[in-house]
Order: structure tokens, then C-alpha cells, then sequence
């Protein structure tokens, strides 16, 4: 395996960035030849202060919400200049970029079948405005825009099944990883890339600015999330899920996950605390139930 | 020295204005065009898109986009790989692109978008006026305006030379009246493709993004930098001035049709009286000042061709002389009671020793029919102020006051 | 420097940019317990773990911000986290 990163140092991601090594492990599965577009957001902003950038692919950034039209655009150029043929394209952003504000772009470029590979680096809440709620936030997260309270456990909804969405527009490939299994991670891209048509893959990636853990935790906070159930780890080809990562007969149990975190803290301390931890266990056991963990 | 057109008349077809548009961009060889309906743009798009089906646009793709604002977008990422890029929209889709627009020009990508000028909502309206480019002046876009359907056929070949000359490096739009002009059918000369491939360049930009060079575009630029981003794209428009004159003179020279560079003008001579205005309007203005000058009117015509970037001198040394200029504006600025053009026009004339009275009129909103009673009428108010001075600086016109 | 219009960058001038400031506590190899599994160069944020040519691993500390993933990942604790002394 290629272990050359095409993300160079110097960005200035926080120390632990799971953006970086989302991006790190994207580019090794995707290798040098390839264009890039990001979504504004962490990633963005930590890469490419002008003049300074991280990057060693071509990459572009427009707006927020567009990265999947950017994607399309440069797909149909490359293809009208007769340089599509090596070339893989790739848009990679942030949950808010993908789940929300720009979904409307990615559904239609995932509709009228544009070969790329879109990556989401879902780190679970708005982490560049500083940690405001997203489509992605789960059941209970406290941020600071869906703070715990007196009255409040958080975040009242759990996450948007964006895989599924991507699945039902008829998507050829989608996947699910974690930071804590980046050599699956760098297969699944790899793959992704390798076959014709728009591919999806969306990256499970704690942040421990916004989710409150130390920084050398990343990798130990994105495993447990998988171990528990709570980030199934599968692929999907044609809607089909196809194939699906065990995670043995004894599941950690979800406190063990949440306890690592700031941001569900208050489930530990709060009355009626058990109760939402229970609803979050039920979550994690539907999962398991579904995708046979 | 005023150039003249003559009109091939062998060459002649009649044409719908959209088609005459769609025939340009098809022979500006595109690389990708995207497209979103909306009325009354949609021609345009439907007629690239059956060329295309015909196989008539080689090495181009054709993305049929979810809304204008990735019709925009997309050209965002196929500008940026070195594909010329077209697309059309007008009024909501216009507005829709806004972030997009600032985004493209900040970005250099010298993308080409007609705009077939429609009113915006609400209440909404699917006719003609020119609120919704005009919203647009600051998002550093080159922005003509055709006065009949073949300029705006033939401005499209104009603004590709330009837009993407190596100094410029900005986007544009050919502007043109909605239904007056995109849906009407008239007899032009389609632009040949031979003269065109020689009038016209491949585009070969000096960046792209391309990973035998990876570079990174779009980069943030922090209060250190962000000036001076700002001060470049200002550079290319003042560049752009120049430029707009050269190319409608070489095309003139190429194709044999002139229909003015910044601006143009019409019996202005010996005018005291000057009116000024942009898009097809400039037709019946025409007409009128024919009728007036037999009667020994001095009126004359300064149609606007470039409102973006702002031809201030072109209009200070057209309009020195003249003892009242009236301007007619097919947009407001709420709050203001007035429109763009007048505004802008005297804006430039302060700190100068220019000392001519400027009126303004809006005019044609949401599609109202500007009969040529209305411009006499306005002409006679002109000879009032240059008896007497003015009384209302800016006002609009055709007003139904027993509805109000 | 002249700017570039578009703002447009080169690849891969971030290097310019010694995050090993940034840094509190630094990560010093026992090659005595290194197995050469690479996990430490795969996983680091900031690309701060470079191969040797006898196949085992030292640590950039122009980039290195210590944010301890590679001590804490470590399969054989051959990491540790030491107080940089500044």
C-alpha cells in the first residue's frame, strides 16, 4: 500500500485532526492522479491559507453548498477535453456540506450519474463555526446549538441516514469508514474511484475540538464508535448492502462510547441521564440488528 | 471614426432571437454548457441541447443541472479544468446565482452567460425588465446590452474574445431583453463558423487545474491579501474598457456588423437634448428622434452597451455638449426612486466641469409596454428643463395613478 | 512576491509552515520495542512521521504538534509522549 501522503504538513488543522487524516487516507486510496474540490469548512480553511496550501493534487474550493455542481463541472470538462480517462475526480467535505447545505447539489450530480467519488468526512456537527448542530449530529449530542440544559438532553433527533439517500439515487458503490480502520478506508476509495459512475463514501471522524476527548484519542473514539454498533462499517453496491464489518459477538456497550465525550457528558450527571442512554443503546442495537454486526 | 453595418442580405435567415443566440455559442465551440429552464431564457438552452442531440457541438458536454445555482457552479469546475463554458438564465436564476456570481469573478473563470432580461419577484412576473442583471452590477461581471436580436448573437462571440484574454480574465453576460428580443423572429446573419474560428481562439488558459501541475484554486485570503485580490479584478475591468472597443472594432473589421463598443450613438452631434438608455428600448428611441429631427428636434441617442465595467469617460465626452440628458432605466433602486444608469451617470459627472442637467425615468417595468407617445412625452419634458431647469430629478413613468 | 489572480497556490507550500510549535509534549521512539508496522506513519495528522532507510520511523518535530495518536495507537508501546522543554 501506497503510504505517501498527497496532504502535506504545515496545515493547520488542531492537533488529533480527523480532517487530515480523512483527507490523508482519501488521497492514498485515490492516488496522485486525481482533482479534488472541498466544500468550505474545516478542511478547507486549515489547508489553504493563501499563499500556502496543502495540497499536492490540483484542488478546488467554491462555496459551501456547490461541491457536488463543482464535481459535475469538472468531470464534464475533463471529459470534453478528452482527459477524463486517467483522471479520477473527487469532492470531499465537511457533514454540514453534505448533509445539508449542500445535498441538493450532490443529488444531482449523484442523478445524472457524473463519474466521481464523493467523500464525507463527518465529524458529526459544524465544527468551523464552532460546533454547531448538523443533519449529522446523533440523539443527545450537546453542541452549541443544541445545548444540554435543564430542560434539554441535546440534540433531539438522531443522525440522517446519508448513505441511504446516496443508495436510493441508484449509486453503483457506497460506503461507510472509519478513521479507525484506515486501511479499509483507503480500499473502500480506492474502489470508489475504481469504478465507473458516482461512488460515495462516508467517513466516520471524531473531532476532539467538538466533541470534547484528548487529542491522541481520535483513532480510540472512532473504534469504539464501530465496536458498539453506533458506526456500522459497510458497502452497498446498487442499493444492495454487500458487505459488512463484524464487530464480534461481545458489543461494547454504548456508555463506553459516550463516555469518552464531552459533548454527551451531561447523560452521566443529568436526571433521567440512564433513559437517554438507553434510547441511544436502542439505536446501536437496531443497527447491529439491520446490518447482522 | 463611426463605423457602419451592412447587412449581408444573401446571408440573411429569419430566426427567433434565442436561436440566433444558441447558433453563436455553438460556433464559440464550447466545451460544456449547462442548463436550467426558466422563462423566457429556455429557448436558448433547448436549441444547444438539440444541436447537441444532432451531434452538431463536438467535444462539448451538455449538463442538464438541478438549478441555476449549479448551472453556475458546474462552470465553476469546468472553467477551472480549461473548458469554455457557457450557460443562460435570467431573473430568479440570475438572482439564485448571486453567491455563485462574486465566486466565479473572484475566481477569474471567464465563463460567458447570456441573460435574457426578465422582471423579478414578487409579485412575480415572467416579463421583461432589466432589475435582474442590473442587480448584479457589483459581483464583477462584464455586462453588455444588446439592442436587437443579431447584436446579441454576435455579442456572445465578443464576450468570449474578452472575457478570456489573458489581462481580463472576468465573466460576462450578454444581456438582452426577455420576449422582446429572446422570442422574437428577425432577419439576421447567423455567425459563420470559419470567420468565428478565426475571430475567436481556442481557450487556453494560463492556470488550470490539471495534475500534471496541482495546483489550488480558491484559496482564502486573509486582510493581508484580500485587498489586494479585490484591486486586480478592478484592474481587469478597467482593462475590460479598452478591450470591448478593440473587439467590436475587430469584429467589425471581420464580420462586417458594428453595433458600437462601450457605447453608441445616434444623431448626438449637434443634440440638445440626449437620451440615454440600454437594451432593446434603444429601437423605438430611434424611431422617435427620426420623426423629431424632421420637425428640427436636436435629439439624440446614447445607447449603453457596456453598463459593467462603467464607460465614464465614452458617456462624459458624449454628453459634454448637450444641454439636458435624459435617462431611461428599466430597473429602481428601492429606496433611491431612482435607476442604475441615472444614478451612475451622475455620479461620474460630479468633479468634472461638466454642468448638464441629467433626468431620469423608470420605465417598462414587469413587461409595460413603452409606446412611442411615452418618449415623446418625456422629450417634451426635456424641453422643459432646458427652458426652466428641473423640477423632478427622477420619477417613474406610465404610472397608473388611479391605481396607487 | 507578486499575488496570483484567482488566488491560486502552489502545491504544497503549507511545508513553509513549521507547526512543531505548536507542540507540548513529544513523541520519542524505543526502537528497541518498534516493530516497523507503519501504523504511526499512516495515522499521523500531519504527515510528522517520515521512514528511515532501516525501515524504522523519526519523527518530524518541524511539523509534529503532539497530539499523541501514534503513542496512543501504538501496537508495542513504543511510543512515548515526553514534556517538550522549550
Amino acid at each position: 500500500m501506497n503510504q505517501i501522503s498527497l496532504l502535506a504538513p504545515g496545515h493547520s488543522g488542531c492537533a488529533g485532526c480527523c480532517d487530515a487524516m480523512a483527507a490523508k487516507f482519501t488521497l492514498m486510496g485515490a492516488g496522485d492522479n486525481c482533482i479534488v474540490v472541498s466544500p468550505t469548512g474545516c478542511l478547507e480553511v486549515m489547508t489553504t491559507p493563501y499563499p500556502e496550501t496543502s495540497w499536492d493534487v490540483p484542488w478546488i474550493h467554491s462555496l459551501f453548498e456547490n461541491a457536488g455542481a463543482v464535481a459535475s463541472g469538472i468531470e464534464a470538462g475533463l471529459k470534453a477535453l478528452g482527459k477524463k480517462e486517467k483522471t479520477k475526480v473527487i469532492a470531499m467535505g465537511g457533514d454540514g456540506a453534505t448533509l445539508d447545505i449542500g445535498l441538493q447539489a450532490i443529488s444531482g450530480a449523484f442523478e445524472r450519474g457524473h463519474d466521481f467519488t464523493y467523500v464525507c468526512i463527518d465529524n458529526e456537527a459544524y465544527m468551523n463555526t464552532g460546533v454547531q448542530r448538523s443533519g449529522a449530529t446523533p440523539y443527545n449530542a450537546s453542541t452549541t446549538t443544541s445545548p444540554a440544559g435543564k430542560v434539554s438532553f441535546g440534540n433531539p433527533r438522531p443522525k440522517k441516514n446519508m448513505p441511504a439517500i446516496i443508495a436510493a439515487h441508484g449509486s453503483p458503490y457506497v460506503a461507510t469508514t472509519s478513521l479507525a480502520y484506515p486501511k479499509d478506508m483507503i480500499a473502500k476509495v480506492k474502489k470508489a474511484t475504481e469504478i465507473e459512475g458516482p461512488t460515495y463514501i462516508h467517513c466516520h471522524a471524531p473531532c476532539t475540538t467538538g466533541w470534547g476527548f484528548d487529542t491522541s484519542k481520535t483513532v480510540e473514539v472512532a473504534k469504539m464508535a464501530v465496536k458498539t454498533g453506533l458506526w456500522p462499517l459497510y458497502e452497498m453496491e446498487n442499493g444492495v448492502v454487500t458487505k459488512v464489518r463484524k464487530i464480534g459477538k461481545v458489543k461494547a456497550p454504548v456508555e463506553d462510547y459516550l463516555k469518552m465525550q464531552r459533548r454527551f457528558k451531561h447523560l452521566f450527571t443529568m436526571e433521567g441521564g440512564e433513559e437517554e442512554i438507553a434510547k441511544i443503546q436502542d439505536i446501536a442495537n437496531m443497527n447491529i440488528e439491520e446490518y447482522g454486526l | 471614426m463611426p463605423r457602419e453595418t451592412t447587412m449581408d442580405k444573401s446571408k440573411m435567415v429569419v430566426v427567433e432571437g434565442s436561436y440566433a443566440v444558441a447558433h453563436s455559442v455553438k460556433v464559440c465551440r464550447p466545451n460544456v454548457i449547462s442548463a436550467y429552464p426558466i422563462t423566457p431564457q429556455t429557448h436558448i438552452v433547448e436549441d444547444l441541447s438539440q444541436f447537441m442531440a444532432d451531434g452538431e457541438i463536438p467535444n462539448c458536454e451538455y449538463i442538464n443541472v438541478e438549478s441555476e445555482f449549479s448551472a453556475l457552479s458546474a462552470l465553476v469546475g469546468s472553467s477551472a479544468v480549461g473548458a469554455r463554458s457557457y450557460s443562460a438564465t435570467t431573473s430568479q436564476g440570475l438572482e439564485l446565482m448571486h453567491e455563485v456570481l462574486f465566486n466565479v469573478s473572484g475566481m477569474r473563470l471567464p465563463i460567458v452567460m447570456t441573460v435574457a432580461n426578465r422582471a423579478v419577484s414578487a409579485p412575480i412576473s415572467i416579463w421583461n425588465d432589466q432589475q435582474d442583471s442590473i442587480a448584479q452590477r457589483d459581483t464583477g461581471w462584464i455586462q453588455l446590452y444588446a439592442e436587437n436580436i443579431q447584436e446579441a448573437s454576435d455579442m456572445t462571440a465578443q464576450l468570449f474574445k474578452i472575457s478570456e484574454d489573458k489581462d481580463i480574465m472576468m465573466p460576462s453576460m450578454a444581456c438582452m431583453d426577455g420576449f422582446i428580443l429572446s422570442h422574437v423572429y428577425e432577419p439576421v446573419v447567423l455567425l459563420e463558423q470559419d470567420i468565428t474560428d478565426e475571430f475567436l481562439p481556442p481557450f487556453n488558459p494560463e492556470r488550470t487545474l490539471d495534475p500534471s501541475n496541482p495546483l489550488t484554486f480558491g484559496a482564502f485570503a486573509d486582510p493581508n491579501y484580500y485587498t489586494e485580490f479585490r484591486y486586480l479584478q478592478e484592474q481587469a475591468m478597467q482593462t475590460a474598457l479598452k478591450k470591448i472597443e478593440t473587439v467590436a472594432d475587430e469584429f467589425s473589421d471581420m464580420y462586417g456588423r458594428y453595433f458600437g463598443g462601450l457605447i453608441d450613438e445616434y444623431q448626438t452631434e449637434d443634440a440638445d437634448i440626449i437620451i440615454m438608455a440600454m437594451g432593446s428600448i434603444v429601437g423605438t428611441i430611434k424611431d422617435v428622434i427620426d420623426r423629431l429631427r424632421e420637425n428640427n428636434v436636436k435629439v439624440g441617442l446614447l445607447k449603453v452597451r457596456a453598463f459593467r465595467p462603467f464607460p465614464a469617460e465614452a458617456i462624459k465626452n458624449v454628453i459634454k455638449d448637450a444641454k439636458v440628458v435624459v435617462v431611461l432605466d428599466k430597473n429602481i433602486s428601492l429606496g433611491m426612486n431612482a435607476g442604475a444608469l441615472f444614478i451612475e451617470t451622475k455620479s461620474v459627472l460630479y468633479n468634472t466641469d461638466i454642468d448638464v442637467p441629467v433626468t431620469g425615468y423608470m420605465i417598462g417595468h414587469g413587461g409595460r409596454d413603452i409606446p412611442t407617445s411615452t418618449i415623446d412625452k418625456i422629450i417634451d419634458d426635456a424641453k422643459e428643463i432646458m427652458k426652466s431647469g428641473i423640477k423632478t430629478e427622477s420619477q417613474f413613468t406610465d404610472l397608473k395613478e388611479e391605481l396607487v | 512576491m507578486k499575488i496570483v489572480p484567482g488566488a491560486v497556490c502552489e502545491a504544497g507550500t503549507s511545508r513553509a509552515n513549521k507547526t512543531g510549535g505548536w507542540r507540548t509534549f513529544k513523541p520519542v521512539y524505543d526502537y528497541d520495542k518498534c516493530i516497523k508496522c507503519k501504523l504511526c506513519e499512516l495515522l499521523c495528522p500531519d504527515s510528522a512521521v517520515k521512514p528511515r532507510e532501516d525501515g524504522y520511523f523519526e519523527f518530524d518535530y518541524d511539523f509534529c504538534k503532539g497530539c499523541g495518536i501514534c503513542a496512543n495507537e501504538c501496537p508495542k508501546d513504543a511510543i512515548t509522549m515526553e514534556l517538550e522543554e522549550k
